[in-house]
Parts: structure tokens; C-alpha cells; sequence
């Protein structure tokens, strides 16, 4: 039994990795070899695809589009649902609980149902195309989920810390900066992990609300498998890339999340 | 917790408000004002009335697709949930096994759904793909493009692949704040395996469980990029999804009237589920 144990998420890590695997090999292979012939590791070992990528500007640019808006949504939607989620773990007032539905109702849009009519009302207000207009876009889904989970970390928090602190003397807004917000900093961290995951990942919107100078990399990527033929290794090299943003967010927030999780909606 | 009663409160929520307000209300009313008209472009409308909605809701094609989805969610749910359990029950849970797990556990959540199309698309090649390759030459006759009982084979393990990590982080969590003392009592008691399970483990993940399925029914029954970029919807239309079928008809055909009308009633489908769901929750909390 005991040595059964770690089999289990053993196989499934490495079920997890299979596929990462197979994507990062097929990146330093030469097309030839990719279309020719089957194999398990490159035979001719190449970097070309990754220098294809550093040196286009249409590539690199298209990640640093993807980070800037991502961490502009971030920013906001945390800055946002922090009162927000203080508000409705302290508080009731009236419509409270109608109005926390009505936010989770935008996580659960499908962004299908709003990809057209964003496209026309982002150009109507002229942020068509830019960072902007997709950091606010990824607010739909990013800030009712921010305000969800920092709710259940703040509920977590006694309320009697509150109280002593204003016995002591300390203002409201004192106390929320200087004492209550570093008491959540493991909240704060997942539900940053979380909006930038999801911003991250999100394509549909994304693409839908960009043309040429806020084009994020997924898009780009799309861009390459439908004009310039099938070119898998660069294909490959490009979505390679996408995952090390995400590898260095979980390095950060790794110890938050083994303890964070624990003290979140639990 | 007793919460006091304060009015001011709203001021603490007026920005997110007037951010969500901002992205939901206005695009949603351009979906209502289609849903009820008929265009032929320059601004011109006409009123349709309820035409769109009787024409979706008798619609073959709706019915369909509607039915593959509902098939599909079902299908991840069922795989997704007791798997995560399990991988979260058999997790190390002190020393360096922590971290590695979470950490490389946590790498298909954040890889960009186009991505994860992609890569699955290379892997699952018949010819140059290692899953593909590997199932022909055990004698499958395995083609994802071309067979459906294969594209749908393909989905679902790339949807498990991405996203049970999901769960088995949520209840990870859950299983985390189960106080040693429970266990404690139940070792003195002679509890089996499957008592601490069923008795401790369990209720302990209730609450995380109904996130996990809600996020989970959510995003299955919205998803989009995955599959459009590793099927297309195909072979034919056999795992052309809700939303793979909306875009088609709305961007595609540019039949705004019937894709609007099909959206509402897609976001009320996702609506009606998520507040059983929610209620559910909510009650539950209220109890304990």
C-alpha cells in the first residue's frame, strides 16, 4: 500500500508531460525530419525555429502583447475585487447576494456569445486593437472569479482582527493596507495566479478585439498554421515559448499554493 | 460569520460593478436587439419577434449540438471528478514531493488553449504523432480526423489532460484542512480506509467539490479553442460543440438573428444549471 502510493500521481505527472514532451521535441527538429520520418528524439538537432522567432518581429512582439495585457487585467481586476470581495465577507447590504450571482453569471458566459457584439462596441468606444480593450475584455470572466476567491479568503480572516484594530485607533483604510492585506497576501497570490492564467490562456476575445498591434501570440500562432502551410517545428517552438510565462507564475506562487489553497474556499 | 449590516458597502463595490457592467450589459443588449431582428447590414432592422427563437429551438442542427455538449460535459465530469480525488488522496503531503507535484501538476492549466489544440494535434497524428503512432502500432486503427468514435476518443483525453489538474488541486486543498485530529480519532477508532474516506475526507471536500464541478461545467460547456484547433468540429460535425457552432453561424454564415437568439438561449441553459448548482451550495453552507 505504501509503496503503491506515489505510483498514482506518478503515472498521471507523466501522462501530463507527454504530450509538453512530444511538443518540445518536434520544436528543434527540421521541417524535413518532422514530415519525413517518425522519431523519438530530434536526429538533427536545431535551434532555427527558435531563432525564426526571436529575430520576426510579428513573433516576439505577439508575446509581449500577450504579457502586457495580461498583466494590465491582473492588476485591475485584483486593484477592483479587493474592496469589493472586503465588502460583500464584512458586509450585507441591500442586493448583496443578487449582485454576487450577477457577477459569478459572467464567469459562466460562454465568450462565444460575446465575441461579436465586443468587437463592435470596442470599435464603436475606438480601442479596437489595443492592450486595453482586451484587459478590460478578460475583466468579464477574471474579475467575478478575483471576487469569489479573495470572498472566501477573507471570510477565513476573524473578524475580531478588525475590531481590535480600530480599538487601537487605526482608520479604515489604515487597516486595510497596513494590516489586513498582508494577512491575505497567500489570497492575494492564488487569486493572481488565477486571473493571470485565465487571461493568459484566453484566445477567442483575445483575437477577436486585436488586428495588428496588440495581437497576442496565440493568435499569431493561428495565423501561421492557416497561411504560410504547415509549418509544425515553428508552430511547435512558438507554443513551447507559451508555456514557460506560465512555468515562472506557478515557480512564484508555488509555496501559496500548497498553503494558500488550504486556507481559500475551503 | 455574523456580518454587520452597512449600506456604504456598495461604494466598495461600485468599481467592479461599473468594470463588469461596462463588458456585460452593453454587448448583451447588442445580442438582445439581434436576437429579435432581422438585418441586411447599413443599420437597416426589422422586427422579428420571437421568429429566431422558434426557428433555433426546432432546429435539428441546435438539438444536436446541444445534445453533443451536454454528452460531452457529462463524459469529462464523470472522468475528471474521481480522478482528481484519487490523484489528490495519493499526493505526498509534506517534504519535496509537494512543490514538484503542484508545480508540474499545475502546467496544462496555464498553456494557452490554442496551444493545447496544437499540441494535441501533434501528438495524436496518426503518422508523426507519438499517441497516434503508438496506438496504430499496437494494432488500433486509430485516425482522429477521419473517425469519429477517435476525434471524440482524442477531446476527451486532451480535455482530462487539461483539466483535472484543476481538481485534484481544489480538493488537494480540501484535504489539507482536514485537522490531524480527525484522523487521529478515527485510527484509535479502527476505522477502515474507506470509512475515513466516506466519514472525514469527503464531507471535509464538499465544498470544494461543488467549485470544482461548477468551474468544471462551465468551462466544458463553453469550451471553443481546444477543440475547433485540434478537430475543426469534425469529422463532419461530430464534435462541432455549442460554441464551435455558434461561431460558425454568427461569424461564419453571418446569420446574426438565429446566432443571437441561440446565444440567449445557450446563456440560459449555462444560467438555469449554474444557479441549481449555486443554490445547492449556498444551502449547504447555510447549514453548516
Amino acid at each position: 500500500m505504501r509503496k503503491a502510493k506515489w505510483l498514482v500521481p506518478t503515472i498521471y505527472i507523466i501522462f501530463l508531460m507527454l504530450p509538453i514532451y512530444w511538443l518540445l521535441n518536434m520544436s528543434f527538429k527540421t521541417t524535413t525530419e518532422i514530415i519525413n520520418t517518425y522519431t523519438l528524439w530530434p536526429q538533427e538537432f536545431t535551434l532555427e525555429n527558435y531563432k525564426k522567432i526571436f529575430t520576426d518581429s510579428t513573433w516576439y512582439n505577439g508575446y509581449l502583447n500577450s504579457i502586457y495585457y495580461v498583466v494590465m487585467n491582473t492588476v485591475i481586476s485584483v486593484a477592483a475585487a479587493l474592496p469589493a470581495a472586503y465588502a460583500f465577507s464584512r458586509y450585507k447590504f441591500v442586493g448583496d447576494k443578487h449582485l454576487f450571482f450577477w457577477l459569478l453569471t459572467n464567469r459562466m458566459a460562454p465568450p462565444a456569445v460575446f465575441a461579436l457584439p465586443f468587437f463592435q462596441f470596442y470599435s464603436s468606444v475606438n480601442l479596437f486593437d489595443t492592450h486595453v480593450a482586451v484587459a478590460l475584455s478578460h475583466c468579464l470572466f477574471n474579475i467575478p472569479l478575483a471576487v469569489w476567491i479573495l470572498e472566501g479568503f477573507m471570510s477565513s480572516v476573524p473578524k475580531e482582527l478588525d475590531e481590535t484594530a480600530y480599538v487601537d485607533g487605526y482608520s479604515f483604510w489604515r487597516f486595510f493596507f497596513k494590516i489586513f492585506i498582508p494577512t491575505i497576501t497567500a489570497g492575494i497570490g492564488i487569486t493572481m495566479f488565477f486571473c493571470f492564467m485565465f487571461s493568459w490562456v484566453e484566445l477567442l476575445l483575445a483575437k477577436t478585439l486585436t488586428a495588428v498591434a496588440a495581437k497576442p501570440i496565440a493568435a499569431t500562432m493561428t495565423r501561421t498554421a492557416s497561411t504560410s502551410g504547415y509549418e509544425l517545428g515553428l508552430l511547435a517552438a512558438a507554443g513551447s515559448l507559451t508555456i514557460i510565462p506560465g512555468a515562472i507564475v506557478i515557480y512564484f506562487v508555488r509555496n501559496y499554493i500548497a498553503k494558500g489553497f488550504a486556507l481559500g474556499r475551503v | 460569520m455574523n456580518k454587520t449590516v452597512n449600506q456604504k458597502a456598495w461604494f466598495f463595490v461600485i468599481p467592479v460593478f461599473v468594470l463588469v457592467a461596462f463588458n456585460a450589459i452593453i454587448p448583451l443588449m447588442t445580442v438582445v436587439n439581434y436576437a429579435f431582428q432581422e438585418t441586411f447590414g447599413n443599420n437597416v432592422f426589422m422586427w422579428e419577434g420571437t421568429r429566431w427563437f422558434k426557428q433555433i429551438m426546432l432546429s435539428e442542427r441546435f438539438h444536436a449540438s446541444l445534445g453533443r455538449q451536454f454528452l460531452f460535459t457529462f463524459i469529462i465530469l464523470f472522468i475528471q471528478i474521481p480522478l482528481g480525488i484519487a490523484i489528490a488522496l495519493t499526493m505526498p503531503k509534506e517534504g519535496l514531493g509537494v512543490p514538484v507535484c503542484l508545480v508540474l501538476m499545475s502546467m496544462p492549466l496555464l498553456i494557452p488553449w490554442n496551444v493545447v489544440g496544437a499540441m494535441w494535434n501533434i501528438f495524436a497524428l496518426p503518422d508523426i504523432g507519438f499517441l497516434g503512432h503508438s496506438l496504430n502500432a499496437l494494432g488500433f486503427d486509430y485516425n482522429f480526423t477521419q473517425q469519429i468514435g477517435d476525434a471524440w476518443f482524442t477531446t476527451i483525453l486532451m480535455d482530462v489532460w487539461h483539466w483535472t489538474s484543476l481538481v485534484v488541486l481544489l480538493s488537494y486543498a480540501g484535504l489539507r484542512s482536514i485537522q490531524p485530529a480527525y484522523y487521529q480519532a478515527a485510527e484509535i477508532d479502527g476505522a477502515s480506509r474507506w470509512a475515513v474516506f466516506t466519514k472525514i475526507e469527503l464531507p471535509k471536500m464538499k465544498k470544494v467539490l461543488t467549485i470544482a464541478i461548477l468551474l468544471r461545467f462551465m468551462d466544458s460547456f463553453m469550451i471553443y479553442t481546444e477543440p475547433f484547433v485540434l478537430t475543426g468540429g469534425g469529422p463532419g460535425n461530430a464534435t462541432a460543440f455549442l460554441s464551435i457552432d455558434l461561431v460558425k453561424m454568427a461569424l461564419g454564415q453571418f446569420d446574426l438573428g438565429p446566432a443571437a437568439a441561440m446565444s440567449l438561449i445557450y446563456f440560459f441553459i449555462v444560467l438555469l444549471v449554474c444557479w441549481v448548482f449555486y443554490t445547492l451550495m449556498m444551502r449547504n453552507e447555510g447549514k453548516s
